[in-house]
């Protein structure tokens, strides 16, 4: 069966449509008329992880759990709970899964100081490349290469004097 | 010739790093660790799914070692897991529902189409205690020791194979 252009967009059509149905679930967005909580809320909803989905915030996600999650965040704004009793509130529940910024805990410390100390190892190691590299160039010369690097020092010299005479 | 060793560091890294990353492949991404284990019930006051004059709370789950089925009638996999949780019951495990996000009619009539293998169910309409047990889907189930701890979490459906070789085992071990 050949895809005619029709076909391609009777298919376009029904993926745009999809799409929208997916997003419609996401509309029960609670709203505040204080626009400091307002803010506060977005914020929450986009930093915490719905725990039935495998990547959405709660603010993106349609289902049921993120739905309950928003209202539990909503009442808990309105109740004067601060931003960390309300994640303390949802780690309790769901776990540290539903925070997309980690904590700083004893078992999270590779996570936040790794790409520190890979970076600090690959100082190092340049570091480490350049003196060895270094020390070998420094490394004596024995008589014969010393008196081959002075009789070729002169001759350079020597040119050098020249070119310059011309001038 | 000494540092010619380092020239292996880098494969080392790799070699490490690969076995990790290979390791990730195989791991289940829906799989949590519960945040519940080894915490004591939450605290609910609700009535039960039979008797809507009948109050319960945590307490109804001390004294005996418990398997706390999430579920409602309104999922087709509860339906799937309640061969499973007959066949928990004929074995002995004392076994109590939440009836989340339910209504009481939908309830009891899922109870009389596919059997009823539960002492007693606790019916959460708004689904407060599901949340206060971190449940984002039924069915799950939880074991709770006669002390009134969660032990054991488990998200999504009990198969046939998870009654002999992870449930009853479950439940012996915090007998």
């Amino acid at each position: 069966m050949a895809v005619t252009p029709k076909a391609l967009m009777r298919a376009l059509i029904a993926a745009v449509a999809i799409l929208l149905a997916a997003t419609a679930g996401a509309d029960d967005l609670h709203r505040f008329d204080d626009p400091a909580l307002q803010a506060r809320y977005s914020e929450l909803i986009a930093t915490l992880r719905c725990p039935k989905c495998e990547n959405q915030a709660i603010g993106d996600s349609g289902s049921p759990i993120a739905g309950d999650m928003r209202t539990h965040v909503a009442r808990a704004l309105r109740r004067g709970d601060s931003d960390d009793d309300i994640r303390q509130a949802m780690v309790e529940r769901f776990g540290d899964y539903v925070l997309y910024r980690p904590r700083l805990e004893w078992r999270t410390v590779a996570l936040w100081a790794g790409p520190g100390v890979g970076v600090l190892l690959g100082l190092a190691a340049i570091a480490a490349v350049i003196r060895s590299r270094r020390d070998e160039r420094a490394e004596a010369l024995d008589d014969d290469e010393q008196q081959r690097l002075d009789t070729l020092l002169s001759r350079h010299q020597g040119n050098d004097d020249q070119d310059r005479s011309h001038q | 010739m000494k540092k010619r060793y380092w020239l292996f560091v880098p494969l080392l890294i790799f070699v490490v790093l690969a076995f990790l990353l290979w390791q990730g492949l195989g791991r289940d991404p829906s799989h949590r660790d519960s945040a519940l284990l080894e915490k004591p019930f939450p605290a609910f006051s609700l009535t039960t799914l039979e008797n809507d004059e009948r109050t319960v709370d945590a307490s109804l789950l001390e004294g005996q070692v418990t398997l706390v089925n999430v579920w409602g009638e309104w999922c087709p996999t509860c339906k799937r897991e309640m061969p499973q949780l007959l066949t928990l019951a004929e074995r002995g495990v004392h076994l109590v529902g939440v009836d989340y996000k339910d209504t009481r009619d939908k309830g009891q009539g899922f109870l009389e189409e596919f059997g009823n293998p539960f002492a007693l169910n606790i019916f959460d309409p708004e689904g407060s205690l599901g949340f206060d047990l971190g449940v984002y889907g039924a069915p799950e189930s939880f074991i709770v020791d006669a002390r009134g701890n969660i032990r054991y979490h488990h998200t999504g459906y009990i198969t046939p194979e998870d009654v002999e070789d992870v449930i009853l085992p479950e439940i012996r071990r915090w007998q």
